[in-house]
Order: structure tokens, then C-alpha cells, then sequence
């Protein structure tokens, strides 16, 4: 009785196996939303720009010309001092940061134990969480004025203040991987160095660097990701010249702050317009390239790992 | 024990063909064919490895969650192949499980056992005070718990959690209960208890145990079979298995001791 | 005797390497200490030159006198909006992510790619999100410069906050107790919403406060796609435009003039005020949990 009863159940769908499919599919929407919206960014800088950097952009001015006068006549699209900026304020900023996360990451990771190294993290942590605008607000009314003084050159607002700035926005990011990637050398490879008498810093220099390495440079990656696509800090405290630097306390403009700066003053869909966000699309590519490789280190250490 | 295998059940509980299971390449279970009656007590015995909790994980269609387990061959329940079976849940329900390490859920005590019931569609509370004490009763629990079933049932002790994880699958009021070496995490007294109650139970269920102890299957099987490296090496009456009219000598070697 | 008790006292070579050892990890204190007592820096800078400005009233007032005095209420309110809005949109879309991932995804193709467009997400910069929502919110979808736009822009851009946080906790939830709750017949999505997700609950809402203390302090996407200079009223729905705090204190640093020196630093107290505690409260949250034992 029982029996016949039960097999005529199984093949019932009620309402939790319904209700179960839907949630699957909701669950679903949402779990691929996230190519949606890489692959909607995607295609909506491109064809915002496209027709602009198909018909009228020369490329060779694009990448060629120092000259960004999108408001002269004629208009001039050269995003070389741009780039330069971009480029020149990443470096500054990488140059000044990278030891001091690898060091703080050594630190952390290897010698702080305890509460400190709790506090430490959560310093870190917070350093991350400091808005943009508000470094921004740093760099403008306590470093600037600073600089003036203690450099005494004409404008402090310039390449090594957003370099600073820019720095210590991405040493968090830095620091957290770069530990991750110390954490992630197995312990017994520790064990043995020390069984052999060497100190924990040998052990640390010999060791431990070595084998985090390609996940110490995912880190730099992901830092200098960081530092490419930084905005309103950068605009705030990098003074606002479209030159190529010459030296530490040049103002620049990098790509991000032209198109913060500039976008508001634009008609939706004029040149002026569409050549921003060829700027964009450019950012974009080059902070996908970035992520993707320091994602793809990241990735192969856990596989290595597991 | 061994005599109430009579011949009234005219189809298998369970008949269980060419079963066949897989772990990515590794080979977990091989081509095992058995029936177990309805309303016996069907114990497994093996040592480590034999495939006993894969051949268990068949039973429930838990292969279709579990990633990388293949499974080929036929399972009828009770004369239905669940292969065909278009809504597993429901062939779930009808399926109690116990598992070797006792898992409470981090829900209270009461929702442990509330759970099933719950999900079946019984909102009335009086009912379900019913079912939650009728469970924890013969699953040998209730005295101990009967004044904190708002306590996490994740915090018990092992051997709690284990009668807890039993009166679980009670409460799903199944027609087959599989039961996954349940004495691992408890005291002999205990396990002697819930023995007692699952030789109670077979009048309304059928029961297959796999158990390390090869002392319990003779205790309650009505029949046992004997896994071994991932092949079901001989089923026998339980009595036979242990009284030496075995066909394979693997099996007595087992049953007497001399590994595993 | 006398052998192996000096083969226990250090050589001077030993000596030497442990005293360089001491200065080394001196010297990783000291570079530790450049990253992390900026934040302190900044912290006292902040309260020191912008602490006498907070007051009720600074809380309460419209800005006055072409934004040189008063307060910054209707900043305050814009950013309420904005990021709640933003959070609607984003939680549940972050949270299904996150089980999806978490609960149902095999290890294919398909969720390789998720998992590089989440960190792809995350990398992008915050103006490039900003051109994504002028040409997709309020341009294409023709919400116009508005809430909606602006909390559109920011939900795209904390997505992966939430996703990230949500997937850590659903997968904290140990695999044993998702089998014993099929093996009982609940289906995947009562496994879910009875077992797994109580249970990470906690993790979750961290996930919330981090996603919010980002959209707080976000300039970059907000300032084309709906936030403004000033508006002299606070908004009544999705489609007004609205102040917002970053975006004002951006604006009273670089385009307004005759800013009294101390405004600024007001403002952005209160901006990494409201960040820095939504921050302390997810951290304080991770370690209660941390602490509680629930199986």
C-alpha cells in the first residue's frame, strides 16, 4: 500500500521542486551578470567611440603628438603627454611604494605575530578603505602647500605629490597579495631552512622571496593597475599640465583625470565626447591586460597549491 | 533473527544491478549486483575502501550533487528504476540516511528533526512537537535533550549528534534506512540501544547497515553481504556468513578476523 | 662535558648574523610603519583642521553663500541615496552571484569566465565605470543625469565587493551539512535558504557594509551620471539629480572659491567618518564571528 503510494510520489513535481527550479534560474541571471556587465562596459566605450576613432581620430597623432587640444582649431588629439602622465605618476608611485609593501608584507606575514600583526593588517585595511576624494583633499591643502615649502618649487601640486598619493592608495592591494603569496610558501620549506640553523631573515631572503615570486609580482601588477586607473586623487593633486615631465615636481594630467575633467564640459556624442572615451577604452584595455595577468598568477599559485 | 525472511514481498526492496561507480578515473564500486527484501535488515561489511558508502550514495541518487561521481547500472526501489525518477527529492524523502560522522545541522535541536517534516509540508505545531519527541525517543536521545531543544544541535557531542542524525532520518518516516557505520562516534550502552530500536523498526522499514563491526551485522543482520575491494565478494544468510558455509575463503578470512 | 655545552653557546659568527637579524626586522618595522601611519596622519590632519567645524548645525544647514558656509545636509541625504539605492540593486544581484557560484557552479568554462570577469570588474577604473553609465544609463536607458543613473554606475562597480564577501562565507559553510540536508530530500534551494544561507548570514552582511563604505566614498562614477554641484532642494525620487558628500567636497576643493580653509577638511571628516566606520563595524563583525563557535 505504502509502496505503490511512494512510487506514484516520485514522479510528482510539486512545489518545492518548482520553486527549486526557479531559484536556479534567478541564481543563474546573477551568477552570469558579471560577464554581462565586463562585456557591457566593453562594448558600450567602444561604440561610443568608434565612430569618432574610425572616421576621424589619426592614430598617429593619438600616439604621437604631445598636443591635446580638443577645444582648438583645429582640435588636436594627441594623448602622448597623457599617456606620459599615466605613466610617469604610476612609476613614481611604484618606485616609492613597492619596497615599502614588500617590506611591510615581510613583516607582517613572516615576523609581526599576535595582536600586532591583527592591528597591523586592520591598519592596512583602513588605508584601503580612505576615499578617493578625500587623498585628493590630502594632496591639495596638506601636500601641496608643503611641498611649496620645504622644495620651495612654484606649484606642489605636482608629479611626486600624486606619485605619493597614488602610492600609498595602492600599497594595500600590494601589501595583502604580496602576503598571500608568502603565506602560500608551505611551511615545511621554512622548517627545513631553520633546521639547517639559518635565522629567520636568511630563511626569509633564501627561501621564502624566491619561491612567493610569482606572486609578489601578481601584486606589483595588481598595484600598478591600481595606480593606472586611479582618478580623482590624481586629478586633485597632480596639478593639471599636459606635458611630458621633465622632473619630479612637473605637474602633469594622466588619462584618467583628462577624462574627469573634460567629460562634463562635452555634448553627448560630439567629437570631443566620442574621443574620451577612446581614452577610456584605452584605460580599459590596459587595466583588463593587467588584471588578467596578475588574476592568471594568482590562480596557477592556488592550483600549484591545492 | 535470520527467519523472518519469508517470501511474501514478492518484489525486492531494493534490486540492484550491474552498479558500477567512478570517482573522476578511480573506480570506487564494480559491477555490484544484490536484492535486499523489504522489511529485512541487510547488513555490508568490508574492510576500509570496499566502496560501502559510494554503494550507499547510489541509493539516494547523491551522485547527481556530488561532482565527478558517475554512476552506471540499474537501482530499482521497490520495483521503480530511480534513474527514471523525475523528482529525486521526493525519492530522497523516502530515504533515510545516518551518516559515519555524526552531522547536526547548526539548527536547533528541534529544527534538526523539525526539518524533514517540515519541508514535507507539516506546519501544525502540535504534530510536529509529536514527531520531534516520537524520533528523539526511539532514537535514545530525548531524555537527554528534552529540556534545551533550542540548543544548536551542531554543539552535542558525538555521540548525541549521532542519535540526533538518527532521529533525523526517523523523522523523514522513510521506507528505507541506510545507516553508514552509525556506532563510530558512540559508547557501546548507546549502541546496544539503538540496536534495539532498529530491530523494532524493521517491522516498518527496511534497513541496510554497513557496519565495521562485524559482531553487529551478525547481531542484526537477516542477511549480509561482504564488500571487498570494491566488488561485492558474496551475500549470504547472515547465520551461514558466520557459521562457515561461505563460498569465497576472502569472506571467512574477514569474518574470523585476519584483516581488515 | 665540556664539548657539547659549547656547541650550545653562539660563535660570534651567530652573534653577528642575530644581530643583523634584530636590525633587519627593525627595518620592516619602520617601512610597515611609512604605510601604515599615514593613515593615522591623515586621521589627526583631518580632525585637527576640520574637527571645529562639525557641529548639529553643520549637519543640519543648507550650504550657504554660494557654498562657502553653512552645512551639508542635502549632501548627506543625496549620498543616503544614492548608495541605498545602489545597494538594492547590487545585494541581491552580488548575493545570487555568490550562490550561484558557491552552491551550483561546476568547475567548466562557464564559471572560469565569471571569476575573471569579477576580478576584470573590480580592476576596472572608476571614471572608465563612469563612461560605462553615462553611455549606458543615461544615455542608452535614458534615465538621464539621476539617482538611478548614478546608483546604477555605483551598483556595477561594488558588485564585486559583494559577490566576493558572499561567496568567502557561503563557502565557509562546511559540505557535510549541504549532503545530510539533501540526503533529508530538501532540495538544492531549501539546502540553501534553511542550512547555508543562516549561516552565513553574518559573512554576507560584511560583504553589505564594505559594498557601502565603497559607494560612500566614490566620486569618479557619480559626478556625470547624477550627482551635481548643488541643487537647493533634497531629492524626492530616483529620477532627481541630488548633491552627494564626496562630490561636494570635491567640488568646494577645486571649483568653488573663497572656500574657508577649515571646510574641506569638515567635509571630508565626515566622509571618513562615515567610511572608517562602516569599516570598523565589518571588521568587528569578522572577528565576533570569528570568535563564535557554531559547529
Amino acid at each position: 500500500m505504502r509502496r505503490a503510494a511512494a512510487a506514484a510520489e516520485f514522479d510528482r513535481r510539486d512545489a518545492s521542486w518548482w520553486m527549486d527550479r526557479i531559484a536556479q534560474g534567478c541564481v543563474f541571471a546573477g551568477g552570469i551578470s558579471a560577464i554581462v556587465f565586463i562585456v557591457g562596459i566593453l562594448a558600450f566605450i567602444a561604440t561610443q567611440g568608434m565612430e569618432f576613432a574610425a572616421n576621424r581620430l589619426s592614430w598617429t597623432e593619438f600616439f604621437g603628438s604631445i598636443a591635446w587640444r580638443p577645444n582648438g582649431h583645429p582640435p588636436q588629439y594627441g594623448a602622448l603627454a597623457l599617456i606620459a602622465g599615466t605613466a610617469s605618476i604610476t612609476a613614481v608611485a611604484m618606485a616609492l611604494v613597492v619596497p615599502l609593501s614588500l617590506g611591510a608584507a615581510i613583516y607582517i606575514g613572516e615576523f609581526a605575530r599576535g595582536k600586532t600583526r591583527e592591528w597591523l593588517k586592520i591598519l592596512i585595511e583602513l588605508l584601503a578603505a580612505i576615499p578617493s576624494v578625500v587623498w585628493g583633499v590630502i594632496g591639495l591643502n596638506v601636500m601641496g602647500p608643503l611641498m611649496t615649502d620645504v622644495f620651495g618649487v612654484p606649484s606642489g601640486l605636482n608629479l611626486l605629490n600624486a606619485g605619493i598619493i597614488l602610492g600609498l592608495m595602492a600599497a594595500p592591494i600590494m601589501t595583502t597579495i604580496a602576503e598571500d603569496a608568502l603565506k602560500a610558501v608551505p611551511d615545511t620549506y621554512r622548517e627545513a631552512a631553520e633546521a639547517l640553523g639559518a635565522t629567520k631573515w636568511q630563511v626569509v631572503l633564501r627561501v621564502v622571496l624566491p619561491h612567493a615570486r610569482p606572486g609578489l609580482s601578481a601584486a606589483g601588477l595588481l598595484g600598478v593597475g591600481r595606480a593606472v586607473g586611479e582618478t580623482i586623487a590624481v586629478l586633485m593633486a597632480s596639478g593639471h599640465a599636459i606635458t611630458v615631465p621633465e622632473s619630479l615636481f612637473d605637474s602633469v594630467r594622466s588619462l584618467t583625470a583628462t577624462i574627469a575633467s573634460e567629460l562634463g564640459e562635452t555634448a553627448h556624442g560630439d567629437d570631443h565626447y566620442q574621443a574620451l572615451f577612446v581614452l577610456g577604452m584605452l584605460l580599459f584595455a590596459i587595466t583588463f591586460a593587467i588584471n588578467l595577468t596578475a588574476d592568471s598568477i594568482v590562480r596557477g599559485i592556488r592550483r600549484k597549491k591545492a | 533473527m535470520v527467519t523472518n525472511t519469508g517470501p511474501e514481498a514478492t518484489e525486492p526492496m531494493l534490486d540492484v544491478r550491474g552498479l558500477t561507480i567512478r570517482y573522476g578515473g578511480s573506480v570506487a564500486l564494480c559491477d555490484v549486483t544484490l536484492e535486499v527484501k523489504a522489511n529485512e535488515i541487510f547488513g555490508i561489511i568490508g574492510p576500509a575502501n570496499a566502496g560501502k558508502t559510494s554503494f550507499l550514495r547510489a541509493l539516494n541518487r547523491m551522485s547527481d550533487f556530488v561532482q565527478g561521481m558517475e554512476v552506471k547500472g540499474s537501482v530499482r526501489l521497490a520495483g521503480r528504476d530511480i534513474a527514471s525518477v523525475r523528482n529525486v527529492y521526493a525519492l530522497r524523502r523516502s530515504i533515510g540516511v545516518v551518516f559515519p560522522l555524526p552531522v547536526g545541522l547548526p539548527l536547533s535541536i528541534y529544527d534538526n528533526v523539525a526539518l524533514a517534516p517540515r519541508m514535507r509540508g507539516v506546519k501544525a505545531r502540535a504534530q510536529l512537537d509529536e514527531i520531534v519527541e516520537r524520533c528523539l525517543r526511539r532514537a535514545a536521545l530525548w531524555d537527554e535533550v528534552k529540556d534545551r531543544l533550542r540548543n544548536l544541535g551542531s554543539l552535542l557531542s558525538g555521540g548525541q549528534q549521532q542519535r540526533l542524525t538518527i532521529a533525523r532520518a526517523l523523522s523523514q518516516d522513510p521506507e528505507l534506512l541506510l545507516l553508514d557505520e552509525f556506532s563510530i562516534a558512540i559508547d557501546p550502552v548507546t549502541t546496544m540501544r539503538i540496536e534495539e530500536v532498529l530491530k523494532e523498526l524493521r517491522h516498518e522499514m527496511t534497513i541496510v547497515l554497513v557496519t565495521n563491526l562485524v559482531q553487529q551485522a551478525r547481531r542484526l543482520a537477516d542477511r549480509t553481504a561482504f564488500f571487498l575491494g570494491s566488488r561485492c565478494i558474496e551475500v549470504a544468510n547472515t547465520e551461514e556468513l558466520f557459521t562457515g558455509t561461505v563460498k569465497d575463503q576472502r569472506t571467512r578470512d574477514y569474518v574470523e578476523g585476519r584483516y581488515g | 662535558m665540556s664539548a657539547p655545552a659549547s656547541s650550545f653557546r653562539a660563535t660570534d659568527r651567530e652573534l653577528a648574523s642575530l644581530g643583523r637579524q634584530r636590525l633587519v626586522r627593525s627595518f620592516l618595522l619602520f617601512m610597515t610603519a611609512m604605510l601604515v601611519l599615514p593613515v593615522l596622519g591623515i586621521l589627526a590632519v583631518l580632525i585637527w583642521q576640520g574637527g571645529p567645524g562639525l557641529s548639529l548645525e553643520f549637519f543640519l544647514d543648507d550650504p550657504k553663500k554660494n557654498m562657502t558656509a553653512g552645512g551639508i545636509f542635502p549632501a548627506l541625504v543625496g549620498t543616503v541615496w544614492l548608495t541605498a539605492v545602489a545597494l538594492l540593486l547590487a545585494f541581491p544581484l552580488g548575493v545570487a552571484a555568490a550562490i550561484y557560484l558557491s552552491e551550483y557552479a561546476k568547475d567548466s568554462l562557464l564559471t572560469r569566465t565569471i571569476n575573471v570577469a569579477i576580478v576584470n570588474l573590480a580592476g576596472v577604473p572608476s571614471i572608465v565605470h563612469a563612461l560605462f553609465g553615462v553611455g549606458a544609463f543615461v544615455h542608452f536607458m535614458q534615465f538621464g543625469q539621476s539617482i538611478l543613473a548614478a546608483s546604477c554606475t555605483l551598483a556595477v562597480m561594488t558588485l564585486p565587493v559583494i559577490i566576493v564577501a558572499a561567496r568567502e562565507s557561503l563557502q565557509a559553510v562546511p559540505q557535510p551539512f549541504r549532503e545530510a540536508c539533501w540526503s533529508l530530500g530538501a532540495t538544492r534551494w531549501q539546502t540553501i535558504w534553511r542550512v547555508v544561507l543562516p549561516n552565513s548570514g553574518s559573512g554576507i552582511l560584511t560583504g553589505v557594509i564594505l559594498c557601502i563604505s565603497r559607494a560612500v566614498g566614490e566620486t569618479a562614477p557619480i559626478m556625470f551620471t547624477g550627482a551635481v554641484l548643488y541643487v537647493p532642494f533634497t531629492p524626492e525620487g530616483v529620477l532627481d539629480q541630488t548633491m552627494a558628500l564626496s562630490l561636494h567636497l570635491y567640488n568646494i576643493s577645486t571649483a568653488v572659491s573663497n572656500v574657508p580653509p577649515g571646510l574641506p577638511f569638515s567635509v571630508a571628516l565626515t566622509l571618513i567618518g562615515v567610511v572608517l566606520l562602516m569599516n570598523a563595524t565589518a571588521i568587528a563583525f569578522r572577528m565576533r564571528l570569528r570568535g563564535r563557535k557554531k559547529w
